[in-house]
């Protein structure tokens, strides 16, 4: 068996969510490869190389891949992908974006957003935000999926495979990258924070997102929000935790002003420890919730803060 | 220019599911059912495009048994001009949805594609990238703004980071992230009209395409319950249980 993976990164430095899923695949078993695209991303590799379990790097470094358009990745990697049995990315916005493309070239399905692996052909995965868990098994040639970080450990580093520059451009020429605007934060990133805290609509505006910085500071922890507070625009979208945002699992998770709706739920709920804070004694947070208090949020916080 | 806009019938969002004892999957017998939410937002904003004078026409096109032209009918109150059923009892995988929408893109010859970006049921996130790969067409996923100019069409993107903008040459295909907008409801006179418009049916399997799957579901189960916690009366109890008894801090 040889498996694919591509790798996680924005051109400087490798994403943790690459290492999640390098220990994913050393559960199927086989000669890992990791590819990495981008441009002037020389150093990124050479990071990719230390991971342990991996055997290979492969370098793609050309001006096309700068931005990991999907029309132009999918198909390197599907032009790449068809000498492998698995091919595996992180479920991350860009993972989501360019995979399905590799598999439809490829003419076989993808399983989205594993969090077991049973087998080499056999794995597990939540539907129905997370209300259901489906075990899937796959007859084609080619394995294709996309793992959820949360769900696995980082494989640890200290190896130092070969990196091998593969040349050529793969341009498909029918899209072009504009502009970015990334959310700066010098926070640890969401997805890879021991402590999460996120605020809901009991917050009531963005300013008072800041009661939660002192907390954050002192835990070392990430912010999130609900959807409700992302729509009422309280704070930016890639912040939210949920179904539709971010799939968390912290070893703690601090619920604020959060009511516990079920798309919430899914994002949240494989967190080790969950605390709420919510004035409604009846919210299905509580139910839960490992630790729940019921009082309000704009007495406690600051005394959390203190107390910490 | 045309817009083709695919829609899918799912459980209603507020339904909390039960997963069946047999655990052959998810039970859904007299289970409210309704339009994806994604699908809304992907119908909403092709009818905006056409109320802005971009688009002439919008086509939905849904597959699945006779029911789903419920939701077809919805999507024609909510502003489509006309529908396609593709009719089938089976359970299609993203794949083969991808492969009848790209036969339903070569009829139509749309200059643009909305969808949701994925279905809260099987909550693959796949069917738009795999259309736009099959069709050779640029694919601007999780929008949260479209905008069309000189040819091409503007999506800006919801990542993880932040926002990223591309421009796609048409035809495009875009898939809808939760903010690009916010539906609206289907008024009682739309809804009366909506079941004069054109509603064409043909058979799933009548455009060549292979329907059966290669990924089989061995079981569907219901995720590990949490301990039932507790509740704690003050700040300085739970700084202490998650000191001392958690130690997570």
């Amino acid at each position: 068996m040889a498996i694919l993976i591509i790798a996680e990164h924005n051109n400087q430095s490798l994403k943790s969510e690459t290492h999640k899923v390098v220990q994913a695949a050393t559960a199927i078993g086989g000669e890992i490869t990791l590819l990495v695209a981008g441009a002037n991303c020389q150093a990124v590799a050479d990071e990719a190389a230390t991971i342990a379990g991996v055997n290979k790097v492969l370098l793609a470094d050309n001006a096309v891949y700068q931005h990991q358009l999907a029309e132009n990745v999918a198909k390197l990697v599907a032009e790449l992908g068809a000498d492998y049995s698995h091919i595996l990315a992180a479920a991350t916005t860009t993972g989501k974006n360019f995979l399905p493309r590799v598999a439809a070239m490829l003419d076989v399905a993808q399983i989205s957003d594993v969090i077991a692996i049973e087998s080499a052909d056999t794995f597990v995965r939540p539907i129905y935000a997370g209300n259901a868990i489906a075990t899937v098994q796959s007859a084609d040639r080619i394995k294709v999926l996309t793992v959820r970080p949360a769900a696995f450990r980082a494989a640890p580093t200290g190896n130092s495979a070969p990196v091998e520059a593969i040349t050529g451009a793969h341009d498909a020429g029918v899209s072009t990258f504009i502009s970015e605007e990334l959310t700066k934060s010098e926070r640890p990133e969401l997805t890879a924070a021991r402590v999460v805290i996120s605020g809901g609509r009991g917050m009531q505006n963005g300013e008072n997102f800041a009661l939660l910085n002192g907390i954050a500071d002192k835990l070392g922890a990430a912010i999130g929000a609900s959807r409700a507070a992302v729509d009422a625009g309280f704070v930016p979208n890639d912040m939210q935790v949920g179904q539709t945002g971010k799939i968390v699992a912290p070893e703690l998770y601090i619920a604020v002003g959060i009511s516990g709706a079920i798309q919430h739920l899914a994002g949240m709920k494989d967190s080790k420890v969950i605390v709420a804070i919510n004035k409604d004694a009846e919210a299905p947070i509580f139910q839960i919730a490992d630790y729940g208090l019921v009082a309000d949020l704009f007495s406690v916080l600051p005394e959390l803060e203190q107390q910490l | 220019m045309k817009i083709l806009v695919p829609v899918k019938r799912v459980i209603d969002y507020n339904v909390k599911v039960r997963v069946k004892a047999d655990q052959s999957g998810v039970d859904l017998a007299n289970v409210k059912m309704a339009l994806n939410p994604f699908c809304e937002i992907a119908v909403e904003e092709a009818v905006r495009l056409k109320e802005a004078g971009v688009a002439t026409e919008v086509v939905v096109v849904s597959i699945g048994p006779a029911a789903v032209q419920e939701q077809l009918r919805t999507a024609l109150a909510l502003g489509a001009d006309r529908a396609l059923h593709l009719e089938t009892e089976l359970n299609l995988d993203s794949l083969q949805v991808a492969k009848l929408l790209a036969n339903v893109v070569a009829d139509e010859q749309p200059s643009l594609v909305i969808l949701g970006k994925q279905a809260i049921d099987s909550d693959n996130n796949q069917t738009g990238q795999m259309l736009a790969a099959l069709t050779g067409m640029g694919q601007g996923t999780f929008a949260s703004k479209v905008a069309l100019a000189d040819g091409k069409v503007q999506v800006t993107r919801e990542i993880d980071g932040g926002l990223q903008t591309v421009a796609l040459t048409l035809p495009a295909v875009v898939s809808t992230d939760l903010r690009l907008n916010e539906p609206r409801y289907a008024s009682l006179p739309n809804i009366m009209k909506a079941k004069k418009k054109p509603l064409d049916v043909k058979a799933a399997d009548s455009y060549g395409v292979s329907l059966s799957s290669n990924v089989k579901v061995l079981k569907v189960s219901t995720p590990a319950t949490r301990q039932g916690g507790i509740k704690v009366e003050s700040v300085a109890e739970l700084v202490d249980k998650l000191k001392h008894e958690a130690k997570v801090i």
